[in-house]
């Protein structure tokens, strides 16, 4: 039982890891430009085809992993031109329907560029197979490695958040964008700063996953929807808050899915609970979030309106 | 949606009655519909028309909110599919009348709706998009994981439902000529409640909640309120909708769902209820079209989307009054 609960809470921790590196754009881009990107699960997906082309052309994983990080900010930067910089003075309806069509195409462009059946990317060698962790426990070297990488961006964007001159404007600009603006700051170059910075982030964890999940169009959805959540919980431009809330959502949905059935099976009959496990452990991280908001209709972190 | 009505109070009922009467023209065409469809021949456009008629129910129930209420709901397709569940978990257990049907479908988005929407009113912009967002989804991952009706695979229905007895559904003609009543039914509820002083109070929530609550109104409530009605209604186009298909599965209740029907109500116009129901008939018949022309017709419905937007500087209304096929707004 406790080595089930370690390799789970492992688990939940690299989905947490990847959870905060696509909630941590989405935050900035909601908190300092006050703009809802329905497409950011999108941009997710497509660093996952663009490491499956890059490294099926290269033939290999780290080459694959550098040429896309430009290619990522090429995107981002694309978008944020084209569509998103006519988006930010407009309303949240505005933004909702150009973004959710901004879905529908790039679903769409995928599916016509790569085609509908999943792609997968080959792990690479030094990365492969699995660590002993404690008496017969095993982890796989890749997972390990994914949470030190989110770790480690977690930590560079920590410092320059708090230590940087972009840093400072993305703090003041979260906190008041006007008075940023009559201070002679360029908050349009602040802005596609911010958005590319977000668009590689949610790529890099599309990449990063692209080894263990099969890559699919689908892929961005369920993980735009466990995003929105992280944010929410987490409060809205907090980088903190986007980290502690992506580790919370992942570990009550990778913990309540495997243990949610095995507690209630205390109080109630096998058969019901295990019947009620599987209709409540996916709703979990929502009743979870409902718990917070109810408490705190801002989130963790946010700034009450 | 700073773009709301601003009309001087002296003509405030002349776009209402305006707009009933667009509203009964659109009713009217809708009632020739199937008459026109048999002499061409083509008996689909009744069952593909009764789809159409549903949506319509669920974009005028969205308008409700979104347009008189400024309360944008990303999770609205939760409703379609309670509606939907409603008439496979009745008809599971025998009972197959549509008004109970209908009844106990209400009766779930009533408190979904008033637990969901007492948790997201308590915030604004942002915050109530991606929140109703997300309990739309939890309710689309309930009835994923809910084997007892299909689970993710979704449920045959054996028959349609029948009114206080009568096969009227039983047809396809029948069906639509419900679905019709139902529609002009609800949309004449809602005219009244627009009308009516709780109308006139959510409205003025809208435009501004400080100032209704300096002069004794509590915004939540009348908010709440609305929500609720808004999701009753919605999920009669989910019975609707499953008789329809003779089909129910969760895919009723998917996030696009509830996207397409803010697309729906934009189009048509926020706020005009009327609006809606055409913007409805729009949609889908853009999407049948586009889907007719190519398999990749979401690529073009995105980009439709995004163009409407981009250079339509009010939305799409705005670019409506453009082309003056609107009267524009004072």
């Amino acid at each position: 039982m406790m080595n089930l609960f370690v390799l789970q809470l492992l688990n939940g921790l690299q989905l947490g890891i990847l959870l905060f590196l696509i909630a941590a754009g989405l935050t900035l881009v909601f908190g300092i430009m006050d703009v809802i990107n329905l497409a950011h699960g999108v941009l997710y997906m497509v660093g996952a085809y663009l490491i499956a082309t890059f490294a099926a052309a290269t033939g290999s994983f780290w080459l694959g992993l550098l040429l896309m990080l430009p290619a990522a900010a090429a995107v981002g930067l694309v978008v944020e031109f084209v569509v998103m910089r006519r988006l930010y003075d407009r309303s949240h309806l505005d933004q909702v329907l150009a973004t959710f069509g901004l879905v529908m195409i790039a679903n769409e462009a995928v599916k016509m560029i790569w085609g509908t059946s999943p792609l997968s990317v080959p792990m690479p060698d030094i990365l492969s197979g699995s660590v002993p962790l404690m008496g017969p426990l095993k982890y796989p070297v890749y997972r390990i490695a994914i949470i030190v990488a989110g770790l480690a961006v977690a930590a560079g964007l920590f410092v320059m958040v708090n230590y940087t001159r972009v840093g400072m404007l993305l703090r003041a600009g979260a906190t008041n964008r006007s008075t940023v603006s009559a201070l002679g700051v360029d908050i349009n170059r602040l802005f596609a700063i911010v958005f590319t910075l977000g668009a590689v982030l949610a790529c890099l964890a599309g990449a990063l996953v692209a080894p263990i999940l099969s890559v699919d169009t689908g892929m961005g959805e369920s993980v735009l929807i466990l995003t929105f959540v992280v944010v929410v919980i987490g409060g809205i431009g907090s980088i903190k808050g986007a980290f502690l809330g992506a580790i919370l959502v992942a570990v009550v949905d990778t913990l309540g899915g495997v243990f949610g059935p095995i507690l209630l099976r205390e109080v109630l009959d096998p058969a019901a609970a295990g019947q009620m496990g599987r209709v409540l452990a996916p709703m979990l991280v929502y009743i979870l979030m409902a718990v917070i908001l109810f408490a705190k209709p801002a989130g963790l972190f946010g700034r009450p309106a | 949606m700073s773009d709301a009505t601003a009309a001087p109070v002296s003509t405030a009922r002349r776009p209402l009655a305006g707009r009933l009467k667009a509203a009964l023209v659109l009713f009217a065409i809708f009632a020739l519909m199937p008459p026109l469809a048999a002499v061409l021949n083509d008996p689909f456009y009744v069952l593909i028309g009764t789809r159409i008629l549903a949506y319509a129910i669920a974009a005028m129930a969205l308008d409700l909110i979104l347009g008189y209420g400024a309360m944008v709901s990303f999770g609205h397709a939760a409703y379609l599919g309670f509606g939907a569940y409603a008439v496979a978990i009745l008809s599971r257990h025998g009972v197959n009348d549509l008004i109970l049907q209908i009844l106990f479908a209400a009766g779930i988005s009533a408190a979904f709706a008033f637990v969901t929407g007492a948790i997201s009113l308590r915030t604004k912009g942002v915050y109530f998009i991606m929140i109703t967002l997300a309990f739309g989804q939890m309710a689309f991952f309930f009835f994923i994981s809910l084997s007892a009706y299909g689970g993710d695979d979704g449920v045959a229905l054996a028959q349609r439902s029948t009114v206080l007895g009568m096969d009227l559904l039983k047809s396809d003609f029948g069906q639509y000529y419900v679905t019709l009543a139902l529609l002009v039914g609800l949309f004449l509820l809602c005219h009244r409640i627009v009308g009516s002083r709780f109308g006139r109070v959510l409205t003025g929530i809208r435009e501004n909640p400080t100032r209704m609550e300096a002069i004794g109104f509590s915004p939540f409530r009348y908010q709440l309120t609305a929500f609720i009605i808004s999701g009753c209604i919605t999920s009669v186009a989910g019975v609707v909708l499953a008789n329809q298909a003779q089909f129910v599965s969760p895919a009723f209740m998917s996030w696009h769902r509830s996207g397409e029907l803010i697309v729906m109500v934009v189009l048509g116009g926020v706020g005009t209820l009327a609006g809606p129901i055409a913007g409805a008939v729009a949609a889908l018949m853009l999407e049948e079209w586009l889907g007719a022309l190519s398999k990749h017709w979401k690529l073009f419905f995105g980009v439709f989307l995004v163009l409407m937007v981009l250079f339509s500087p009010r939305g799409i209304t705005g670019l409506l009054e453009q082309l003056g096929l609107a009267r524009k707004r004072q």
